[in-house]
């Protein structure tokens, strides 16, 4: 058995680079072997993404695309088809926890410094793996045609129209009709199923290759390629990604579907944060809900939008709290050029890092919170205070990053 | 900087004190309980006889009903009389067109409304009717003021009438607290009308995830499994990472 | 450390452990399959749509062929006069399967006549070659189908013949006997098709 299987895999190598692949990017790629917690969410991400793809092929079976009957349909899935409720709650679970998977995975690129020289591309990549993973959720949103389905696109489709000048004919243009309908559920349909998806699993494939390229970072923030075995040239800090990773990676997913799972056959609704109330009462064009709010993983940007009230220079308060919202997610792209430390990691950054990392994390969680709340006076001076923090965070980063007295980074990793 | 890390974590986890869509408005706690057949029964025969004239639950099976174990025969005897096979759809008997004529809107779906209103709405807006000779019907519900739907079950609950007190709050002004008594007796008695209603509001539940019940079980099953998975895929971590840590 | 010790190895210890997680593995991968598996059979729409169908006919006279719907296919009821029932005898040399011995019937249509009451037949108007619902041609002896056609089904797409009693004639390019539902009275003028049980109903 083991000597056909041997020959079997000559004979796939003399055509096609099996084993050489095999062996540079499991068996003799090296990881650094002090990865913690904070790495675990890379694999998971690949692993929801799966998840979705593969939930989302069976949903598509029993889909219908149209303003009539989408709604309708959802329904027919959680009751007539067997086991279609299970595989929409995992489908639906699947989409947020692809938020909280990818959100602490960034935020271990922000601790460590993962984004710094020479992985710059690598974050730039991730970063737009983000914003396609944010417009698969608006797109994948308005597919049940619910009360919040229907008026969180008319929100954020009505900003398109704010752009001055472009704004209302590409509108139009995206929309497919003067105002959202079934053509704009139709095209949104094929985005969310076809387009995005295609996108979203070949920028994975090339974040991957190009981590390979460098290796990964490591939570001490020092280079491993550096320090090599001079006989093997194996880095004397890395391991094997196989068979250590990958045994280490699969007790990850276990910890991580026995969380998937609590939430999806106990609590998919999530208080209504995960299947939200008004989403099970069908659109009403002329009826908007008392209370919108987006999914949650969208409110601290929601927060922003909301939390420009004043007209500035020449340009409306409307505008601006677009700019706002677009430069929240835009501006952690500029991460590896505004970051001027000597050190990567916070462990051995200074004081002023450590409590502009702490105030950005408090300020991304309150404006999260009062992303659900109705805006009150309070709440919006509340919320402009810590849009100033968060953006704070990123521009003064450039002068606080260098100023800061850092700690020495050892040679080894701890 | 520990204790700090442990406070931040913490504070992480705040948001799930919070629950979406939160109220102003008081609500009385329905006493659900999805696995009681005998109160599901009781709840669907008053949901066909009170609800269908008007209202439809148009992504339900009377077959699906097997579920709350009753027979094919048992759905077909007391619970279709319209005319239609047990494999149809609840649909309401009541015309789009009509309903706009005689009640000026069209009464709701009610296959998910326990999903969207939530049961404690469900249970508390259908014990708070009361009369009101300024609207349409004569009726009208603390809950939901100006309700274009009549009090269905007046002769089981029997009439309540509005009562505004002036109530002292403590604070040196005076405010409006709205009471409702019963003015005149139902066939039954307020007791016996909370427990009809709570069957009811039961079966609404029910209604609006019928797998609810096969999604824990299945569940539970499922849990057990993985923490024994997590046992053993954390001996075989352990075993492999000696090799690393010596 | 400066290399991975791997005097460790390969122990029992080890081997037992990867042998029970990918047990354990291959359990869960079929379990996590099979609701997708099963979410692709028949939806309870599709088996409301494919329910047992009722017919009145009372109105039905001899010779007279009526269409009804089942699960999307053409089911015929048949009137068959003493004539035709006559014939069928006649025809046992010219047919595939005189006595229905494949089976394209319940058994109560294992008979003679392919039916529970010998004057009606319940049968699919589906040509058991490829799909296509054949013809009633109820005359004696027509021009295109010859002298020894005594009425039956004929089949327009690749030329296959049915007799009266829905069985197959030799040498034409459908294998079997239509074939004929589960069916059953449910009084003198009510037939259900699709189903056996009178509670289908």
């Amino acid at each position: 058995m083991g000597k056909r299987l041997t020959s079997f895999v000559a004979w796939v190598d003399k055509r096609f680079p099996l084993t050489a692949n095999w062996k540079a990017h499991l068996t003799e790629y090296y990881a650094p072997k002090n990865f913690n917690f904070w790495y675990y969410f890379g694999s998971l991400a690949m692993l929801v993404m799966v998840n979705q793809l593969l939930t989302g092929i069976f949903l598509t079976m029993n889909y219908k695309p149209d303003a009539g009957m989408a709604f309708a349909s959802v329904e027919y899935i959680m009751r007539d088809v067997d086991f279609g409720w299970l595989i929409r709650y995992m489908h639906s679970t699947g989409a947020s926890m692809f938020f909280v998977v990818v959100y602490l995975h960034m935020f271990r690129g922000m601790m460590y410094g993962s984004y710094r020289k020479p992985r710059e591309l690598l974050w730039l990549i991730g970063s737009m793996i983000f914003f396609v993973l944010m417009m698969m959720a608006f797109t994948g949103y308005i597919l049940p045609w619910g009360q919040m389905s229907y008026w969180g696109a008319m929100v954020i489709v009505s900003m398109i129209g704010a752009i001055p000048v472009v704004g209302e004919p590409l509108m139009h243009l995206i929309l497919g009709d003067f105002t959202l309908s079934d053509a704009a559920l139709n095209r949104f349909f094929a985005y969310h199923v076809v387009t995005l998806p295609v996108l979203l699993v070949t920028l994975v494939v090339v974040h991957v290759i190009a981590l390979h390229e460098v290796g990964s970072n490591n939570p001490d923030g020092i280079e491993i390629k550096k320090n090599r075995n001079p006989e093997t040239n194996i880095p004397v800090d890395g391991i094997p990604f196989h068979p250590y990773y990958t045994v280490k990676d699969i007790f990850g997913v276990v910890v991580f579907l026995i969380v998937f799972c609590g939430i999806m056959f106990f609590a998919p609704e999530m208080g209504g944060y995960f299947l939200e109330y008004n989403n099970f009462i069908p659109a009403n064009t002329l009826q908007t809900p008392d209370h919108i709010a987006p999914v949650w993983y969208f409110t601290p940007y929601y927060s922003m939008l909301r939390a420009a009230t004043v007209n500035f220079l020449w340009i409306d308060a409307k505008l601006w709290g677009i700019i706002l919202m677009g430069g929240s997610v835009a501006i952690i792209c500029l991460l590896p050029w505004l970051d001027r430390s000597p050190v990567k990691s916070i462990r051995y950054k200074g004081p002023y890092s450590k409590i502009a990392l702490t105030l950005f994390v408090i300020s991304v969680f309150v404006l999260g919170w009062l992303g659900t709340k109705t805006p009150t006076p309070l709440y919006t001076t509340l919320a402009q205070i810590f849009t100033v923090i968060y953006f704070s965070f990123f521009l003064l980063m450039p002068w606080y990053s260098k100023k800061d007295k850092c700690k020495k980074e050892p040679k080894r990793v701890s | 900087m520990k204790r700090i890390k442990i406070l931040l974590f913490l504070f992480c986890l705040s948001p799930l004190l919070v629950h979406a869509g939160g109220t102003e408005v008081v609500l009385d706690r329905a006493p659900i309980k999805v696995t009681d057949m005998a109160s599901l029964q009781r709840g669907v025969k008053t949901f066909v006889n009170y609800c269908l004239t008007c209202h439809s639950a148009n992504f339900m099976r009377y077959n699906r009903l097997r579920d709350l174990g009753l027979s094919k025969t048992q759905i077909k005897e007391n619970l279709i009389f319209t005319g239609q096979k047990p494999g149809d759809l609840m649909t309401v008997s009541m015309k789009t067109k009509e309903s706009q004529k005689w009640l000026g809107v069209t009464p709701p779906d009610l296959s998910v409304i326990a999903r969207s209103r939530g049961a404690d709405w469900l249970y508390t807006y259908l014990r708070q009717f009361y009369r009101d000779d300024s609207t349409a019907t004569g009726w009208n519900n603390l809950l939901f003021d100006k309700a274009a739907m009549p009090h269905v079950m007046y002769e089981l609950q029997g009439e309540q009438r509005l009562r505004i007190e002036e109530v002292d709050d403590g604070q040196g002004g005076k405010h409006d607290v709205k009471k409702l008594e019963l003015s005149k007796p139902g066939t039954l008695t307020k007791l016996e009308y909370d427990m009809y209603v709570a069957d009811l509001v039961n079966f609404m539940v029910y209604l609006g995830e019928p797998a609810a019940a096969q999604r824990e079980q299945i569940g539970i099953i499922v849990m057990l499994f993985l923490f024994g998975m997590l046992g053993l895929t954390y001996a075989l971590k352990h075993d492999f990472w000696r090799d690393v840590h010596g | 450390m400066e290399d991975i010790d791997k005097k460790n190895g390969m122990t029992g210890r080890r081997r037992f452990l990867i042998t029970a997680t990918s047990v354990a593995g291959g359990i869960a991968s079929v379990a996590w399959a099979t609701p997708f598996i099963l979410s692709m059979m028949p939806s309870e729409r599709a088996k409301a749509a494919g329910a047992p169908v009722e017919v009145d006919i009372s109105k039905l006279e001899p010779g007279m062929l009526l269409l009804v719907e089942w699960r999307g296919k053409v089911v015929w009821v048949l009137s068959r006069t003493p004539e035709m029932l006559a014939s069928l005898t006649t025809l046992d040399g010219k047919v595939s399967d005189p006595n229905s011995e494949k089976e394209q019937q319940p058994e109560y249509a294992k008979n003679q006549t392919r039916s529970i009451r010998p004057e009606i037949l319940v049968t699919t108007g589906v040509c058991t070659h490829l799909g296509c619902s054949p013809v009633y041609r109820k005359e004696i002896a027509p021009a295109d189908l010859g002298q020894d056609w005594l009425g039956g089904f004929f089949c327009p797409c690749h030329g296959s013949k049915f007799d009266l009693a829905g069985r197959v004639y030799k040498n034409v390019p459908a294998p079997t006997n239509l074939f004929v539902p589960p069916h059953v009275y449910l009084s003198e003028n009510i037939l259900l098709i699709g189903s056996e049980s009178k509670e289908d109903a």
